[in-house]
C-alpha cells in the first residue's frame, strides 16, 4: 500500500511495520553490517554488559526497521530524505518491535512535495525505544 | 577544592574542531551486496523489489537498483581503518579510559546509492558539551560524517552524538 501526497493530513499515522526480532534477525544483521558485538550475539556478554536478560538488539537494525517501514508506506518511487533517532532503551531477544510514526507537516520545498513525520520504534508493551523524525518526499 | 571545573575535553579536539579527516573509500557496491543487506534487514520477509530485481527496478523512477538508504558500503573493510585517536573523544584527567554511548544520528540523504558505485567517507567533530547526568560527568560529541559517490554526488551526511562518560 502507498500514499500519494494529496491523500496525506497532518496527524495521518504510518501503517505499523513489525517484526519479532532475536538471534536469527541480529546474526543475518551483524554479517552485512560486519557487526559482531558479543553483547549482540551472546547472552553471557550481555549480562556482562549490563541487560540482565542476556543479549540485545542493535540500535542500527531498529534504524534500518524504520527505513523500511517508510519505503512500504511512500512506494519505490518516492524519496527517503532524512531519518533520524536517539537510541533511549534497548531491545530484548524476541520483542516484538513496531515502527510508528505520524505526521507533523506538509511543505513544498527544494523542488519536492515533503512530509515530515514523527517517528518510533515501540516493543510489545507499547515501550518506545527510539523517538524520532522522518521527513519523505512524494 | 579547585576553581577548575572538570572537563574530558582535550587540546586535539580544539584543535580538531570543524577540520575534515582523511578521506577513505569502499570498495565498489555489488547488487549481492544490496540483495543480501535487504533480506537480513527484512527477514524473514521478502524484501521489496526495488532492492533486488533489475527488470522491475528499471521501470521505476531509478531505471535500475538503488540500495536501502541505511545500506553500509563500508562493511567488510580488507584493510581496517586506523581507529581515531581517543583523545579526540575525551580523556578523563585521572586517564581512566571513558565509556562510550551511541546517543543517536540523524542522516540526510541525496543521491541514492547504486550497483557499481564507489563511496568515499570523511568526519568531522562539529562540537561538544560537557553536563553532570545520571552516569555522572558527562561529554556530548557531534560529529558529522559526509559520504560522497564517484561523480562527487553527496550520497549521505550523517550528524551523530557520543556519549562519553
Amino acid at each position: 500500500m502507498t500514499v500519494s501526497y494529496e491523500q496525506i493530513k497532518i496527524g495521518d499515522k504510518l501503517p505499523d511495520w513489525s517484526r519479532k526480532t532475536g538471534f536469527a534477525e541480529w546474526n543475518r544483521y551483524a554479517a552485512v553490517n560486519e557487526e559482531f558485538v558479543p553483547f549482540h550475539m551472546d547472552d553471557e556478554a550481555g549480562r556482562r554488559a549490563g541487560n540482565e536478560q542476556g543479549a540485545f538488539g542493535m540500535g542500527n537494525l531498529r534504524y534500518a526497521y524504520i527505513v523500511n517501514a517508510l519505503r512500504e508506506w511512500i512506494g519505490d518511487d518516492a524519496i527517503v530524505r532524512e531519518v533520524g533517532c536517539q537510541y533511549r532503551a534497548i531491545n530484548q531477544k524476541d520483542d516484538v518491535l513496531t515502527v510508528t510514526g505520524e505526521v507533523t507537516a506538509k511543505k513544498a520545498e527544494d523542488g519536492e512535495n515533503r512530509v515530515y513525520l514523527d517517528i518510533n520504534v515501540v516493543t510489545q508493551t507499547g515501550a518506545p525505544t527510539c523517538p524520532g523524525h522522518a521527513v519523505v518526499a512524494l | 577544592m579547585s576553581d577548575e571545573a572538570i572537563t574530558y575535553v582535550t587540546d586535539e579536539m580544539r584543535a580538531a574542531q570543524g577540520v575534515w579527516g582523511e578521506s577513505r573509500t569502499a570498495p565498489p557496491i555489488t547488487e549481492t551486496d544490496i540483495r543480501r543487506w535487504a533480506m537480513a534487514t527484512h527477514y524473514p520477509e521478502t524484501p521489496p523489489r526495488i532492492y533486488w530485481d533489475a527488470e522491475y527496478a528499471a521501470a521505476t523512477r531509478w531505471g535500475g537498483i538503488i540500495a536501502p538508504p541505511d545500506f553500509n558500503p563500508f562493511a567488510w573493510p580488507v584493510e581496517r581503518p586506523k581507529g581515531g585517536s581517543p583523545a579526540l573523544a575525551g580523556q578523563r584527567p585521572d586517564g581512566k579510559p571513558l565509556t562510550g554511548m551511541n546517543g543517536g544520528q540523524t542522516d540526510t540523504y541525496g543521491a541514492p546509492m547504486r550497483p557499481g558505485d564507489v563511496i568515499s567517507a570523511r568526519t568531522r567533530l562539529v562540537d561538544w558539551n560537557e553536563r553532570e547526568g545520571r552516569l555522572g560527568h558527562t561529554l556530548y560529541v557531534r560529529s558529522e560524517i559526509e559520504w560522497r559517490n564517484q561523480n562527487g554526488e553527496l550520497v549521505k551526511t550523517r550528524m551523530s552524538i557520543g556519549i562519553r562518560y
